[in-house]
Order: C-alpha cells, then structure tokens, then sequence
C-alpha cells in the first residue's frame, strides 16, 4: 500500500521534471517534449491503474496552480483551451500502456514497451482529435494536419526511448516494475 | 516551487474558492456556444477589466501567462485568413483568450492550500465507497515535496554528464534519473510503514 503511493506519487513529479527538459515548440502551438514520454514511463513501469493514478494526482495539481506543465504553465487556463484533449487523454493512454505492459507475454520485452507506448500515443491522439474537433468544428483534415500529424514522428521516437528505458529499469530493479509483477 | 497564485490578489482572493470555481464553471458553459464576435470581444475586455480592477501586477502577470498563446492566435488567424474564413479565426482566437483568461484569473486569485481544500471537500463522498481520501491529500503533499528534490537530482546529474562531455545529455540521463525516483519512492514507502503506514 505504502509502496503504491509513493510510486504514483514520484512518478508524478517524475513527469513533472521531464517537463523541464527543453523540447521544441510547433507552428501550430503544441510543444513536443520529454513529457509526454514521462506519460509512457508511467503506463510501462507502473502498469495501467498505478500509472493512470500517476497521470491523474500530477493534472490535478496543475489544476490547481501548480506550473508543472512543460514550459511552466499550470492552471486552470490550461483546461480551457481546444487542446486540453491532449491532458485528458493522457490518463487514458497512460492506463492503455499500461495494460498492454501487464498483458504482454511475447518473447521481447523491449518490443511490448515500445508497442505499448505506441498504442498508448494513438488513443491519446484519439481523445485529442474528437475533443479538438467538438470543440472548434475544424473538418477532420484540418485537425488531422495540426495536431496530429506533427506529433507521429516525435511520438515514435518517444516510443523508443521509453522502450528502452523501461528495459533498462527492468534490468536495474527488477522489484520496481510494478507493471510486471 | 513556486504557485501561479498572486501575493495580493485583492477583493478576488477574499472570496471563497468554491464560489469562483463555480463561476468559471458557469461562464465557459455559457462562452463556449457563443458565435458573435461582438460578444466575445465584450467578455474579453469584460475579463480585462477583472485584471485590471486588481492593479497593474495583476494586470502584468496576466498577459505573461497570456503569453504561451500569442504564437498559436497569430498563425490561427493568419490560417483563416488565407482560407478565407476571418470571422470564423476571429471567433476562435476571441473565444481562446477570453476562457483561458478567466481561468488563469481563478487561479491566480486562490491560494493552492485553497484549491486543494475544494478538491478534498469534493472527493469526500468517496470516502463511503471506501476510499480513503486522507491518502489522497498525502499524495499531493508527497508530489509537491518531491518534484523540487527530483528537480536538483536532474540538475546533478546534468552537471555530471556536462563536465564529461561536450555533447547534451539529452535523454540519456533519464534512465538513472528515473532509477533515482524509485529509490526514493522505496525508502519513502519504508519510511511510511516504520510509522504506522497510511
């Protein structure tokens, strides 16, 4: 029990610290950052309700005014705008990561992770795409073309990395997989 | 760490949290259908208007937090522009500024401690699922407490990697970074257990 919570709570700020890694920041406004490949970390490593939980404590403190967010934006704001899909799904990818991870049983470890975290940008892609398009009635290509395909590239290699991280973390402290106990 | 929230924040911090949560609310569901430019650029300067009732730091850090949006509405209404659709940009770019000012004004006027005391207060049904919600308010405190420590253990090993190497350490510092946020997660959760547990 303790252990849980102290897991969901570093990966929390985990993420949060991964926001502090410059990344860039698109045309289109949506920056490409370490952070959401913290999102990835927590799904693999944690596994899919831990990692949820991880997802949810950390947006609930930028909600309440904390500037955790990459760039150092925090706040309420940030959950007004056509692009808060991308927070809400989050949790979700997080979650369907996670899952994956646990259910994972084919012969590479590295290839679930990297397959997992892929899956899991996809259906944030889904949360973000509907949510933007309710949001701003843009046609199904405008919403494609701005804020999703920028991502696939940045994503797919986020994957990766988080593919590797995991299995590095795996060989390390292999207790600390909680995703594959 | 520092909050987004302002030292003084004058007439607006003197209301309670709950009350001005339920405001936002109440106008982003009432913004958000609005089509009229007019209107919009009414709430707008309606929403400036609050800033400016609080005095000029208010007012200056307002537009700084503003500022992440600059970039997307120019290249938004350029777009619409070009397709030919202004008043549609116009709209979009009004509606944007407006809702996320207003927001960013609740968070600004409410302390954190504040906020959060909402949030437990709005969890508290849980606790007859069986949820205990004391937990819940041990792990934000645990996050905020951390976030700064994993902060200077990043910084650290940056300077590591620097003073080996010319070239940035980019994403390989987070392996060890992330096998640091475990060992602290394991002696916290030992900690916690040796007094009593949660």
């Amino acid at each position: 029990m303790e252990k849980n919570l102290t897991y969901i709570a570093l990966f929390a700020a985990l993420i949060a610290v991964l926001g502090l890694i410059p990344g860039v920041t698109l045309g289109s406004g949506i920056p490409i950052n370490a952070q959401s490949l913290g999102i990835m970390l927590c799904g693999t490593i944690l596994g899919g309700k831990r990692g949820a939980l991880a997802v949810v404590l950390f947006l609930a403190l930028v909600a309440m005014g904390l500037p955790l967010l990459y760039g150092g934006r925090g706040g309420l704001g940030v959950f007004t705008t056509p692009w808060t899909g991308f927070l809400f799904g989050f949790p979700v990818a997080a979650y369907v990561t996670g899952r994956i991870m646990e259910k994972w049983n084919g012969r590479s470890f590295l290839v679930g992770a990297v397959l997992a975290a892929v899956i899991g940008a996809l259906v944030l892609y889904l949360v973000a795409y509907v949510y933007f398009m309710e949001m701003t009635g843009s046609s199904l290509v405008e919403t494609f073309a701005t804020i999703v395909a920028p991502f696939i590239p940045g994503d797919l290699l986020k994957a990766v990395v988080a593919g590797f991280i995991t299995q590095a973390v795996y060989k390390a402290r292999p207790s600390a997989l909680l995703s594959r106990a | 760490m520092l909050a987004l929230s302002l030292q003084n924040s004058g007439w607006a911090g003197k209301l309670p949290a709950g009350a001005k949560l339920l405001a936002l609310m109440g106008a982003t569901v009432l913004l958000y259908p609005v089509q009229s430019p007019q209107i919009l650029a009414g709430a707008l300067l309606a929403v400036g208007g609050l800033y400016g009732s609080l005095g000029r730091t208010a007012m200056a850090s307002g537009l700084a937090m503003l500022k992440p949006l600059v970039m997307i509405c120019l290249v938004i209404t350029l777009y619409h522009i070009a397709i030919g659709a202004f008043d549609r940009g116009l709209v979009f770019v009004l509606k944007l500024l407006a809702m996320v000012g207003i927001a960013n004004f609740v968070t600004m006027t409410t302390r954190l401690s504040d906020m959060m005391e909402v949030i437990l207060r709005l969890l508290r049904p849980l606790q007859r699922l069986g949820v205990n919600t004391s937990i819940i308010a041990l792990a934000f405190t645990l996050v905020i407490r951390f976030t700064p420590v994993l902060i200077l253990k990043a910084r650290a090993l940056t300077e590591a990697w620097r003073a080996r190497s010319k070239a940035r350490a980019g994403w390989r510092i987070i392996i060890p970074l992330v096998l640091l946020a475990l060992d602290d997660a394991d002696n916290v959760a030992e900690a916690l257990r040796a007094r009593g547990g949660v």
